[in-house]
């Protein structure tokens, strides 16, 4: 057990690149911590910097009030669960889990009672005399987890341990992992794109961005409270719906409709009239007018002509156009924001998260309710959260 | 089985047939043609005196001590030379996979004594290690006038060593194929499993490349059996350093005697048969292991 403190650590490459750029983290002991980010983001650096698999160019490692920076791997008591699982094809399962133990010089029959526990815990019992190639994908993760746990160590570093399973063994085997970690109550640093992943596991998760950290909050937090657009984008699926908005005393005029700012928001752009903003409303802000009972509170309608229908069954998503001429700005700001690297950035569409009670229809005109109370304005040139 | 499956069976065969005719026409018809010259007397140095002979000439090489002599040099050569290019493939394969600048002149540089001809190597490794006129007698710690080929062991380990720099790139090459076959995953795992350099080596690269290893093995001990062109460059067969091919070789082409000649040859294929049995049998041992359900 223990906490686990990055203070400006720093990876530069021969060439020059900065893979990450001077990140403070602190995990604290117990803690479930997840990185998240697009690839390349640096986020698997960081992890391995973590586990001493790459060389810190600057900063220090604190990992239970030790500062580990130049110590090998096997002397900073961690375990690591990697994408590919990375068993030993020639050892059985009970062997790739008892193997650091038996490098340790663990009595053969602890070694052995360690196994077969963690063995039991994951369901394994009865692969234990099988090798790697002989068992499923979520045996093979299992068995990785397993290989972490005998161990006992200070902490886990996963490296998208769930990355290579298929999606309906993907949701399964988060819940186990939240699971285990949520009983064994060791220090754990999960490394992953999904944000969906990062949301659901997570005691708290750092979202990252080339190579520099951007928020690290609750999910709820990260969700509810962005510090900038990046963050926003890229916490929340379908991703929050950016609009050029043009703010006129308390109001802001968006593409589809005008709303009132609320007081906080006032603050927030000062007054400043006529300044340019970027809006950001999540989907299921949005609702069909006529099903808005009185208990949604105060919003403003409007009507919009829908391009798509895609109906989730237990929801239904609405596109409708932005209005191109409010476009260039927002695609501008948001490639300033990186949001260019994550997938589906049609910053063109907007999309409505509607109850399946909608009678939406492809072409035809909508009347849509926005809640007014939910709207997020950030910085057009730095892409800031902007707050009072 | 479908008419469509018999007939695409069929089709098969018959695309396959062109290859397995040549492969026959230069493999088993020589070899059949060997083992029915052994059982007969031909001498071309008396042609009228032929005949069958059963296996007469057999056992005239096997009672002969000349075969036993040389079947020993054969072996011992093949054991000493395989087991030192193993070892040292196996550091330069290594060499080559973690080389990160100049990989492609690496690799070349190593491959090089492999791509000259034997005869030339033999010569020149003969030359060097003449007593009169080779600079390995001027190196310090060497007398100035040791006679390298007047002697059995040292002739043996002369040849030995052309054999070595000659053939290791061959087996390092085989090697790092196999190495590179593992997954690079696995040395973190072990990293952080605590397995040290030496650890990560006897217990992760050797176990995952023992088909690699057994594969190179079967080639060059194979290969070492039949050794000729250094020995009969070096010594000719003197101090009793002559191999089992040189005796195939004294008896067909020297002395013309084509059924005692055969006879030998007959043999060296049955010894080369039994390694080869006993490498596949060995590589054949390995599979449940990676595959079993």
């Amino acid at each position: 057990m223990a906490d686990i403190v990055l203070d400006h650590i720093t990876k530069k490459y021969g060439d020059g690149y900065e893979a990450v750029k001077s990140m403070d983290l602190e995990i604290k002991d117990g803690e479930f911590m997840i990185l998240v980010g697009p690839s390349g983001c640096g986020k698997s650096t960081a992890l391995n910097m973590i586990a001493g698999l790459e060389d810190i160019s600057d900063g220090e490692l604190t990992i239970g009030g030790e500062v580990v920076n130049s110590r090998a791997p096997k002397d900073r008591d961690i375990a690591m669960v990697f994408q590919n699982y990375a068993l030993y094809p020639h050892m059985t399962v009970r062997e790739n889990m008892g193997f650091a133990l038996k490098l340790a010089k663990v009595d053969q029959k602890e070694i052995d009672r360690k196994v077969e526990e963690a063995a039991e815990t994951l369901d394994l019992t009865e692969h234990l005399d099988r090798r790697p190639a002989n068992l499923s994908g979520g045996q093979r993760q299992r068995v990785a987890m397993g290989r972490a746990i005998v161990r006992e160590p200070k902490a886990f570093l996963m490296d998208e341990p769930l990355s290579n399973l298929d999606a309906k063994l993907r949701v399964q085997m988060r819940t186990e992992v939240a699971e285990l970690q949520d009983r064994l109550g060791t220090t754990t640093v999960y490394v992953t794109h999904d944000q969906t992943e990062a949301m659901t596991l997570g005691d708290r998760v750092a979202v990252m961005r080339s190579g520099i950290l951007q928020q690290v909050d609750t999910p709820g937090e990260l969700y509810n409270d962005p510090v900038n657009l990046f963050v926003a984008g890229f916490i929340g699926s379908p991703s929050m719906n950016f609009v050029h908005g043009k703010v006129s005393g308390n109001e802001i005029e968006l593409p589809f409709a005008t709303l009132p700012l609320t007081d906080e928001l006032c603050g927030a752009v000062g007054d400043s009239d006529g300044r340019e903003v970027i809006a950001g409303i999540r989907p299921e802000h949005f609702e069909d007018a006529e099903l808005v009972g009185d208990h949604l509170g105060a919003g403003v309608t409007f009507e919009a002509k829908i391009d798509l229908v895609e109906s989730m069954g237990s929801e239904l998503y609405a596109y409708f156009d932005a209005g191109s001429d409010h476009v260039d700005k927002v695609e501008q700001a948001a490639s300033e924001a990186g949001l260019d690297e994550l997938a589906g950035g049609d910053t063109n569409q907007i999309v409505a998260r509607l109850a399946p009670e909608s009678k939406a229809h492809r072409g035809e005109t909508l009347k849509l309710w926005v809640d007014q109370d939910r709207l997020l304005l950030f910085d057009p040139e730095t892409g800031e959260r902007l707050r009072a | 089985m479908t008419d469509r499956a018999r007939s695409e069976r069929r089709l098969g065969w018959l695309l396959c047939a062109p290859a397995a005719v040549a492969m026959l026409a230069v493999t088993a018809y020589p070899i059949g043609y060997a083992f029915v010259l052994s059982l007969q007397r031909v001498d071309l140095r008396f042609p009228e005196e032929g005949g069958f002979v059963g296996f007469d000439n057999y056992s005239a090489v096997l009672s002969s001590e000349l075969w036993w002599t040389d079947l020993f040099n054969t072996i011992f050569l093949s054991v000493i030379s395989v087991s030192i290019e193993l070892c040292l493939g196996m550091a330069i394969a290594l060499v080559m996979h973690r080389a990160i600048f100049g990989r492609g002149v690496v690799r070349t540089s190593v491959l090089i004594p492999y791509g000259i001809v034997t005869v030339v190597a033999a010569f020149s490794w003969q030359f060097a290690f003449a007593p009169d006129t080779g600079f390995v007698n001027q190196l310090p710690l060497i007398a100035d006038d040791k006679d390298w080929f007047g002697e059995r062991f040292s002739a043996f380990s002369v040849i030995i060593m052309a054999e070595v720099w000659k053939t290791t790139p061959f087996m390092a090459l085989l090697l790092l194929a196999g190495l590179t076959t593992i997954d690079d995953g696995l040395y973190s795992a072990a990293k952080v499993d605590g397995a040290s350099a030496w650890q990560r080596f006897t217990r992760i690269t050797l176990p995952l490349m023992k088909p690699a290893i057994l594969v190179a093995l079967l080639f060059r001990t194979l290969d070492a059996f039949r050794i000729f062109d250094t020995i009969f460059i070096m010594t000719g067969g003197a101090q009793d350093t002559q191999s089992v091919s040189i005796l195939g070789y004294q008896q067909l082409i020297s002395r013309l005697n084509l059924g005692l000649g055969s006879a030998v040859s007959v043999l060296i294929f049955l010894c080369v048969l039994v390694i080869a049995v006993i490498f596949v049998k060995g590589l054949g041992a390995r599979q449940p292991e990676s595959g079993r359900a």
